[in-house]
């Protein structure tokens, strides 16, 4: 029982992950898959920012009568995982307009047909 | 200045890239982009001289030591590689031109050349750095400046090809950062050296054990391993030329040092132990299915992706051996394959810019037509079969002892019969270009430009010169080998 509650956040994370990749994999529309994509990241961001966590730590800012800290160097680190992904969620979106406007859809059946009729060439 | 080079080799092309955004005008991107990449193969290769003499250069980012800060890290391994990526990055610049010019539309050639100097940036980083962190930042950098760079190609499907590979590949480099993060709660570092210090104590905990599944899967996903090669065959056939060449012979060897990094260097081969056998069946069978598949392809350059596939199932068998002659033959077919398949994808980029095709049927009688890119074409072709006097005969040589060497008689059987297989897809393409007619009616065309015949010419020339003198490279990939060797827990 102590491991359902005290790993809360472990189990979100995994959670999260499972969904994330699930609409990666599952979902036919470009932009899900982007949202989806998303979402598998931002769990990550959550697992890297739970295992930083020290019991009755605060923010790692020196003060008075504070001897605890939790540790901030994981922090830093989704910060930078954080703009990753924004690129990565940017650069995704701009391909879908893209491929919006040469092929007129955003569903992944419809592309993949217009791919095999009009295109014999390959 | 001399002790710098480790950050020059990263931050030149980090921050000539906006410098070609600025200058806007295309050739002057070119002309830019072309010293940028030929100053960083000048600093590879003094790193490399270094480290042959004076052995292991490690360099403190920002002057913070090592397990706190960033560290550099460049030993014989990853001077190897920076040699590769950078040699290929210059040699395809002069090539470059002219490609571009044909196949990228002209007010977007300054954005191509930023992008393609982010992606040397990343691919060096990805060599030299020693955090497994950075290793991540710079495996971002250099994959969505790739996504980029094949959405730039001329068909509607070299977009639905980047997104595809973005999905794939990020998927990937998540899957890397799960597995640093459990490796991080498991020691509290980030730095290699100081993790492969911290990890046996902890080597036996669910925990890294997940880390490594996450680490090695996530890297198999950007090393295009069967069965996680599905994004490569359309991104290799529909990004630009030069594009292709680049990616093909840089990119996914980078992601092999990678994985050689992590599994020995940080977690002390004991994950090898595991997935050994695993790895060699996926090599196997990638080694086939890429083959035969490629046999099928009407289409050269996915043919070659395919082909690609094959080859890369060559360095992971070379890998999964656990033997320093395995490794080896793996390391030298890292360098082996960026030369020939660079050469192959050249000539193919040749014919491309005259034909405006690249179908098999297309290339009728192209031998008489554009003699030079042809024989080239056919040469590389050789060495991609491993031919005696070819630089795939070397590797070929290394793995098939490494398979004696274990009593593994059928590996080296397989790895026989699958260059057989790469015997019957070279001679489709060879007997179309010499033995077919020229097609009548079909419009005079002329041999490939100088600009684009010189750089085929020294791939070329260079992957047959590997292969009738390799001492030098089998010397440097055999050192880098036992280092790895050495490094694996008894």
């Amino acid at each position: 029982m102590s491991d359902l509650v005290g790993l809360y956040n472990y189990w979100i994370f995994i959670v999260l992950m499972m969904i994330g990749f699930y609409i990666v994999m599952a979902q036919h529309n470009l932009i899900k898959k982007v949202v989806g994509l998303n979402i598998f990241q931002v769990s990550v961001f959550v697992f890297y920012i739970s295992m930083s966590k020290v019991e009755n730590g605060s923010a790692p800012i020196i003060a008075d009568g504070v001897t605890v800290y939790s540790n901030p160097l994981p922090h830093v680190l989704i910060l930078t995982a954080i703009v990753v992904g924004v690129a990565t969620t940017a650069l995704a979106l701009a391909l879908v307009v893209r491929i919006r406007d040469a092929y007129g859809s955003i569903e992944e059946d419809d592309i993949e047909a217009a791919e095999r009729t009009q295109e014999k060439d390959f | 200045m001399l002790a710098n080079l480790p950050a020059l080799q990263v931050v030149l092309p980090l921050m000539a890239a906006p410098i070609c955004l600025i200058l806007r005008r295309a050739d002057w991107a070119w002309a830019f982009s072309l010293i940028v990449t030929w100053c960083c193969f000048a600093i590879s290769i003094l790193l490399l001289l270094q480290v042959q003499t004076v052995g292991d250069i490690s360099y403190p980012m920002g002057d913070w030591a090592a397990p706190w800060g960033i560290e550099y890290k460049v030993d014989l391994l990853s001077a190897f590689l920076l040699v590769i990526v950078s040699a290929i990055g210059s040699v395809v610049m002069p090539y470059a031109r002219r490609s571009v010019e044909a196949e990228v539309p002209g007010p977007r050639i300054y954005l191509f050349y930023t992008m393609y100097l982010l992606c040397l940036c990343g691919l060096l980083g990805i060599a030299i750095t020693g955090d497994a962190f950075n290793l991540f930042v710079f495996l971002e950098v250099s994959s969505l400046s790739s996504y980029v760079l094949i959405s730039m190609g001329r068909y509607r499907r070299s977009l639905t090809a980047a997104y595809r590979y973005l999905i794939m590949g990020t998927v990937g480099a998540t899957f890397y950062i799960i597995g640093v993060g459990m490796m991080y709660m498991m020691t509290g570092t980030l730095n290699m050296a100081d993790l492969a210090a911290r990890i046996p104590a902890v080597a036996d905990t669910r925990t890294i054990q997940v880390a490594i599944a996450f680490i090695i899967v996530g890297l198999g996903l950007k090393l295009a391993i069967f069965p996680l090669h599905m994004w490569l065959p359309n991104a290799y056939t529909f990004a630009p030329s030069v594009v292709t060449i680049f990616l093909a012979s840089t990119a996914t060897k980078i992601a092999v040092y990678a994985l050689l990094r992590m599994v020995f260097t940080v977690f002390g081969g004991a994950p090898l132990f595991v997935v050994a056998q695993a790895l060699m069946m996926l090599a196997v069978v990638a080694m086939f299915v890429g083959s035969l598949v490629a046999i099928y392809q009407s289409n050269i350059k996915r043919m070659l992706a395919y082909s690609s596939i094959a080859q890369i199932g060559y360095m992971v068998l070379g890998i999964s051996f656990i033997s320093a002659i395995g490794l080896t033959g793996g390391i030298i077919h890292l360098f082996n394959h960026a030369l020939v398949k660079g050469a192959l994808f050249m000539a193919v980029g040749c014919m491309f810019l005259r034909l405006e095709s690249v179908r098999l049927e297309d290339m009728a009688g192209i031998g008489k037509r554009m003699p030079v890119t042809m024989a080239c074409f056919l040469i590389a072709g050789l060495g991609l079969i491993g031919v005696p006097l070819t630089a795939g005969f070397i590797s070929k040589w290394y793995l098939v002892l490494a398979a004696f060497e274990k009593d593994m008689w059928y590996i080296a059987a397989l790895v026989l019969a699958s260059s057989l297989l790469a015997v019957i897809y070279v001679w489709r393409v060879v007997e179309v270009a010499y033995f077919k007619p020229v097609p009548p009616g079909a419009n005079e065309i002329a041999e490939a430009p100088i600009s684009m015949l010189v750089p085929l010419c020294i791939l070329t020339g260079a992957s047959v010169y590997f292969g009738i003198d390799a001492t030098r490279t089998v010397d440097i990939a055999a050192d880098a080998a036992n280092f790895l060797m050495r490094g694996m827990m008894p």
